[in-house]
């Protein structure tokens, strides 16, 4: 099975590791699958005050394609609003990545993984409001 | 650390030819081309006596008579004909097979054929060492128990299984005593009749003899009759018809006869080398597991999980290092090994494992330069890890609710 270059390159070099301070307001953590699966997403977003995503951060235990789908994410995110974020579909990092039929998992981890962030962070948001 | 390309570490898969062995076959492939069932000229003789030769090497190596060798295509053909051959010769006498759940797929697949012919199987679980219960199969056998087969050295993660003691249990209750030794020849010594085997599998590529040959132990005291699986000429004393090859057999003789003299000489290098990476990994990775037991194993298999890093993503790191993986991620299925399971080992830890093969052609340098690209990459994966994470954090991994996909 051979994989493409971008998905290797996000393997060796992934972008944006590491992690947010989930207790602030400003931060929106997403935590999807699970160890059994062989899985687990740890996806943050830090959102401005003009509701923009400037800052973007991952941990993944999973295979290198769910490594690379995590790391590609942070990077499309950073700069989009939240609803621009919200649109992405796995389909399109599926692509990018040139997937492999049986690796599309990781791909809709990843889209859940960024849904989930953006929903911890307006959760936190209405509340304070 | 100067880089190595691709570097074999999967021995249990298969293990290249020996040079020794290839100079020993290459005359069958040239000029010895005689039919070795060809009785009456010397064409047939001279190929005949290279296959009887063979057969006394492999019969020398688990104390057995050469007439008691038959050989097959392999250790999946052999593991077939003892338990369909055997199963189908007495099987309206006694109708009860054991075996365990650990077994080789070729083992349980056989057994589920069986099962749809009427037989009734038993498959005892394993301990979390990998080893079967001996009391457990004292108590599952039965006045209807034809046949036990548990094999003596487990493929995927080495652990020795009581041989002699699973042979008195079946000698002293009347029962045929089976044994898959496609990883123990040439490991542990073996002997029939000390360890009241009455068959026994063996493979070629296991031993750096080429893929496409293996062998059949069949006891003649107290004789034990199979029917043959396949029809034909009656060759190899009616049990296995088909002309036979006489450059496989000669190869895995001479891969027999190699061991006879070199087994305990390889067998220590390949611990020093065990302990080696075992001790080098440890000691700069906390919660590295190893499976299967500690005491009773082959040096030659590693079966490691490396908690917090999963092993597709492992095995990515190290691509330069032939190795295998237990969470069986890199094939269809994205269940983790059905192995592993048996031993108890948590899903979760199962996704982590790695199996490491040590062999006849592998050096220190080269296990010296796995063990540190090894550290470095769980190193770097667990920095990529949100489980290594929350577990430096003291979170417990097993109290969070997870959404299982």
């Amino acid at each position: 099975m051979a994989y493409s270059k971008e998905l290797l390159d996000h393997y060796e070099n992934p972008k944006n590791v590491g992690s947010m301070d989930k207790e602030s307001e400003q931060v929106g953590t997403g935590l999807v699958g699970a160890p059994a699966c062989g899985d687990v997403m740890k996806l943050q977003i830090k959102v401005n005050n003009k509701g923009v995503i400037e800052d973007a951060k991952f941990k993944t235990f999973g295979c290198g394609s769910a490594i690379a789908s995590s790391s590609l994410i942070t990077e499309w995110v950073k700069g989009k609003n939240l609803d621009e974020a919200h649109s992405i579909k796995n389909t399109e990092i599926a692509n990018h990545l040139a997937l492999p039929p049986v690796k599309i998992h990781c791909s809709i981890l990843a889209e859940d993984a960024i849904k989930a962030a953006i929903d911890d962070y307006k959760k936190k948001n209405r509340k304070n409001r | 650390m100067k880089k190595i390309k691709n570097i074999y570490f999967d021995y249990q898969a298969t293990t290249p030819v020996d040079p020794r062995v290839l100079k020993k076959m290459m005359p069958y492939f040239g000029e010895i081309y005689g039919n070795p069932h060809s009785r009456n000229h010397s064409f047939g003789w001279e190929a005949e006596e290279g296959v009887e030769v063979a057969r006394e090497h492999v019969a020398k190596i688990i104390n057995a008579n050469p007439k008691e060798i038959i050989f097959t295509s392999g250790a999946t053909e052999s593991n077939n004909l003892a338990l369909k051959g055997v199963s189908e010769f007495y099987g309206d006498k006694k109708n009860h097979i054991i075996t365990c759940v650990t077994e080789h797929k070729c083992v349980l697949e056989s057994c589920r054929h069986l099962a749809g012919k009427g037989f009734e199987i038993t498959y005892l679980p394993v301990q979390s060492d990998g080893l079967i219960n001996l009391d457990e199969l004292k108590k599952s056998i039965t006045d209807k128990t034809l046949i036990v087969s548990i094999m003596g050295v487990h493929n995927e993660i080495g652990v020795i299984q009581p041989l002699e003691e699973i042979g008195n249990i079946c000698r002293s209750n009347n029962i045929f005593f089976h044994t898959d030794c496609a990883q123990a020849i040439g490991k542990i010594p073996l002997d029939v009749d000390k360890m009241n085997i009455d068959l026994m599998s063996i493979s070629g590529h296991k031993i750096y003899a080429p893929k496409g040959v293996g062998a059949l132990y069949i006891r003649r005291k107290p004789r034990v009759r199979i029917s043959s699986m396949i029809s034909g000429g009656g060759q190899e004393r009616g049990m296995r018809s088909g002309t036979l090859s006489p450059a496989l057999c000669v190869g895995l003789g001479e891969a027999c006869n190699i061991y006879s003299n070199e087994m305990e000489k390889e067998n220590k290098t390949l611990a020093k080398y065990k302990e080696m990476m075992l001790e080098g990994i440890r000691k700069s990775c906390p919660d590295v597991y190893l499976n299967g037991s500690e005491e009773s194993r082959v040096p030659g298999n590693l079966n490691l999980s490396f908690a917090y890093v999963e092993g597709e993503s492992l095995m990515m790191g190290i691509k330069d290092l032939a190795v295998s993986s237990g969470s069986a991620c890199t094939s269809a299925s994205l269940e983790p090994s059905y192995v592993l399971k048996a031993l108890g080992v948590e899903e979760e830890l199962a996704h982590t494992s790695l199996r490491i093969g040590f062999g006849r052609f592998t050096t220190e340098n080269e296990v010296k330069y796995a063990t540190d690209i090894i550290v470095k990459e769980v190193k770097r994966l667990r920095e990529l890890s949100p489980l290594w994470e929350m577990a430096q954090e003291g979170v417990d991994i097993s109290k969070i609710k997870w959404a299982h996909h």
